[in-house]
């Protein structure tokens, strides 16, 4: 029953392409603040599915967006012009997932608060790393961005990204990967008794998560045109990121979809009149979700719809 | 050289301690990974420089305000913020993802209400700051000053753990909350405590860095970090090991900032982290399981 | 024979299929097992016996990977697998309940069992692991509850469960640790007649068991454990008749 592809995925899979294309045309209307807020809500969706893909089954909570997007980001500065775009993309998929794998090898055989820790200063220790180099080695910090690319190409390929994080998340689910992953999040050890190794399916799914948001990076760094560490490796993305998933709700593909656009929206209203509270509002949502929406949004929603009149009669007759 | 950097680390190793202290009790015996520990720690900092320069009052004399209130303070956010946290979590697990997200709130409330009230700015006062002559080589007053006191709370707490009633019941939690329910040890008190009496050894560890630090609203996320490695360094809940950790951890990081470059410190703390979830994950004093 | 599986020879074979030798686990300096060496023959149910706290436990978690033992070696056809990970002893074909039952309550009871059939030695995918699951499922008298979750399972059927999964990788031998602990006298039946089923497949089964009848009825040897170290070894009937045996489970007066 999890294998054969159901009639009711089909028609979910046509809606998702009827939408993305719905959204394609936002550049066509407006190419002001409507576009921009377009570009800033489909990178946070593509980053909080991504971040989802790996801390809603392993429980592990990674602050290494930041790590991720900055290292995507700098790969442009580094190639830009000397590379074609796709090559560059190419390239920061590559620094992505070779630094979720470093970062998975060192602390994903241990417990979730090893990797907690690591994760944590790693945007901070890259930062730093990134900063000496430049420092010692290319003589200066910051780097001007020149690449020929428009506001609307940069929405296309964030939207891009939506739908092959989407379907990536909907591969696994398929896949014995998806599979091991709900037998580890039930019980570890009778996962690694009947034969799965927790390990590599952790790490795998690390990389594909640090992939896809590195990505993020690499689209994002143009609207940048200037960058530098401090720019890139900005912690505070890591935070939101999390936040967003969990207040939609990690355990679902769709979850930090509805996560992101109250949000965003609401980050964008606070920051805008309030510069200096972002932070509070930051932990005050931290603390909220945490109390009173431990399965998030997500979870509150399928609640509710299984609570209708029509589903109850459903699943009365299902059981008889 | 090899001197200056040796006492140097010594003395800054001294506070490095007591906050890994802290959070090794909160850890380790009240099972809840802080990780607004170095805005705990930032916090008591701009108490003393605010009392110092608004109240005249000295430094020494701030200890005695700053750390009771950070004890009153963490046993309130122990007792109302995260009990329902310990109540809900069905295992170990959960309540580690709940207090790791519970903690990150209060990290940025802390920094939001810093921010709020000194902004962005680096701030340092001057106490004590007349030069003494150590092995041919001088060194701050305020820093010895800072070291001798961390080093008697270090030493107290040590003898209080290992020779109180309180002190052996906190130990026995740390072991296992469930056995020492059994034996008739009020646990969740006794975490309560533990949890208040670390966020007082950190913020008598940030009363102390204040007086020869600079410091801003921002920083506390580097010191949870260094505060982190120390503690899974030295074992999680073991007090020795945590005191030779921070000393261990002041000196690498004196050495790669005096010998190398100033902007590497925390690559050197990281490096640090890295060999031990290598080689010890379970710390340099910790048994092999 | 369990669906999808391979053919085995009937009845018992000389050559020793798990050896287990000079095997020693010390947590600090309590000897949890002391130096136990026995073999396994190819279709042998061997009954691992003795009083609580003797070791048989921690014997299964060396035998299995998920302790690491101090000393000695456990091999499967001359392969050792001292010192691999669970998840490659699995796959190797060692497969194992566990004392206190261990269900995935968010899968249903098909999606447990095909856990075994998917990460196992078997390693299947799709329908055909879907169709070993539900093999299992009838074979196991669960036919009909496959959609059902371990929550609204009894102990007993979560117990069937848990054997379905073991089997489902096909695995070369079989660990049942008290797999018949707590079980009515009605359901013991059932559960001697399941085990028997396996040894009639020719299926190797290692089994720590404290139901005398069920030893008595389904073993054709036994390792008696006492204090970590190995106190005897033989038939049922030898072992339980040994006074070494009587004394250590019932004390002086009784030998």
């Amino acid at each position: 029953m999890i294998f054969s592809m159901q009639r009711r995925e089909v028609a979910t899979m046509a809606a998702a392409a009827a939408a993305l294309a719905v959204l394609a045309g936002l550049p066509l209307a407006d190419d002001g603040f409507w576009l921009a807020l377009g570009i800033s809500i489909a990178s946070y969706v593509a980053m909080a599915t991504a971040w989802a893909l790996f801390s809603g089954p392993t429980n592990y909570v990674s602050l290494a967006t930041a790590a991720f997007f900055g290292s995507g980001a700098y790969v442009v500065s580094a190639l830009a012009e000397s590379a074609p775009w796709p090559v560059i993309l190419i390239a920061a998929a590559a620094v992505g997932a070779l630094l979720a794998f470093a970062v998975g090898v060192a602390t994903l055989r241990l417990s979730g608060v090893h990797f907690v820790i690591f994760t944590f200063g790693l945007a901070e220790l890259i930062r730093q790393l990134v900063t000496w180099y430049q420092t010692t080695v290319t003589g200066s910090v910051g780097r001007y961005i020149f690449v020929e690319i428009s506001a609307a190409q940069i929405y296309w390929q964030l939207l891009a990204l939506c739908g092959l994080t989407f379907f990536i998340g909907w591969a696994i689910a398929r896949s014995r990967l998806g599979f091991a992953l709900r037998v580890i999040g039930d019980d570890e050890t009778v996962a690694a008794h009947s034969g799965i190794n927790t390990a590599q399916c952790k790490v795998l799914l690390f990389c594909i998560s640090g992939t896809l948001i590195a990505l993020v990076g690499a689209v994002m760094a143009p609207r940048f045109t200037y960058i530098e560490p401090s720019i890139a490796y900005g912690s505070m993305v890591s935070f939101q990121v999390v936040i967003m998933a969990l207040l939609g709700g990690a355990r679902r593909l769709w979850g930090p979809l509805v996560g992101v656009l109250p949000f965003t929206l609401l980050y964008e209203l606070i920051s805008g009149r309030f510069p200096n509270h972002t932070h509070l509002l930051l932990g005050i949502a931290f603390l909220l979700i945490v109390y009173f929406v431990p399965q998030g949004v997500s979870g509150l929603l399928v609640k509710a719809w299984n609570r209708m009149p029509w589903r109850r009669a459903a699943a009365a007759g299902s059981k008889a | 050289m090899l001197t200056v950097i040796v006492v140097t680390s010594l003395l800054l190793g001294g506070a490095y301690a007591l906050m890994a202290m802290g959070l090794t009790l909160q850890y380790g015996v009240a099972r809840i990974l802080n990780l607004s520990t170095g805005e705990t720690l930032v916090g008591a900092a701009f108490a003393s420089f605010w009392l110092f320069t608004a109240a005249k009052l000295s430094p020494l004399l701030t200890l005695l305000v700053v750390v009771p209130a950070a004890f009153v303070l963490n046993w309130l956010i122990y007792r109302y913020l995260l009990t329902p946290l310990v109540r809900r979590a069905k295992n170990r697990g959960m309540l580690e993802a709940d207090s790791i997200l519970a903690t990150f709130g209060l990290l940025f409330v802390m920094q939001g209400l810093m921010l709020a009230g000194f902004g962005g700015n680096y701030y340092s006062y001057s106490y004590l700051a007349q030069p003494v002559t150590l092995f041919d080589h001088t060194f701050g007053l305020n820093r010895l000053v800072a070291f001798a006191i961390a080093a008697a709370v270090a030493l107290g707490l040590y003898l209080g753990l290992s020779h109180t009633r309180q002190g052996m019941a906190i130990r026995a939690v740390a072991v296992n909350p469930l056995a020492a329910g059994l034996v008739a040890i009020d646990v969740p008190r006794t975490a309560g405590f533990a949890f208040a009496l670390g966020g007082a050894l950190t913020a008598c560890g940030g009363s102390l860095l204040s007086m020869f630090l600079t410091f801003n609203a921002s920083m506390g996320v580097v010191f949870t970090m260094k505060a982190l490695i120390i503690v899974i360094m030295g074992g999680v809940g073991d007090i020795r090991g945590a005191v030779i950790a921070a000393l261990l951890l002041a000196l690498v990081e004196t050495m790669v900032a005096s010998l190398i470059d100033p902007g590497l410190t925390l690559a050197a703390t990281f490096l640090l982290f890295v060999l031990t979830l290598l080689f010890r994950p379970q710390g340099i004093m910790g048994k092999r399981a | 024979m369990a669906a999808g599986g391979r053919r085995r020879e009937q009845g018992v074979s000389a050559a020793p299929q798990l050896k287990v030798a000079d095997l020693t686990k010390a947590f600090g300096g309590l000897l949890a097992v002391n130096q136990i060496s026995f073999d396994v023959r190819r279709g042998e149910i061997l009954g691992l016996l003795g009083p609580n706290g003797s070791g048989k436990t921690t014997l299964l978690n060396l035998v299995s990977g998920a302790m690491l033992p101090t000393r000695g070696t456990v091999s499967l056809d001359g392969r050792v697998l001292t010192g691999l990970a669970p998840h490659r002893i699995a796959r190797a074909g060692v497969s194992r309940t566990f004392q206190l039952v261990r269900m995935l309550p968010s899968l249903s009871a098909l999606e447990n069992v095909m856990v075994g059939a998917v990460f196992g030695p078997g390693r299947v995918w799709g329908g055909e692991a879907e169709a070993i699951g539900r093999a299992l499922l009838e074979r196991v008298g669960l036919a009909g509850r496959e959609s059902l979750h371990p929550a609204a399972m009894t102990y007993i059927d979560q117990k069937r469960v848990e054997l379905a999964r073991a089997l489902a990788g096909d695995p070369q031998v079989l660990l049942l640790d008290e797999w018949l602990a707590g079980l009515n006298p009605t359901e013991l039946q059932t559960g001697i007649a399941l085990i028997e089923s396996l040894h009639a497949e020719g299926r190797t089964v290692v089994m720590v068991e404290h139901v005398m009848d069920a030893i008595r009825s389904l073993c054709d040897r036994c390792v008696v454990m006492n204090a970590g170290a190995k106190l005897a070894e033989g038939t049922a009937e030898e072992v339980l008749s040994n006074p070494e045996v009587i004394r250590a489970y019932l004390g002086d007066e009784h030998a």
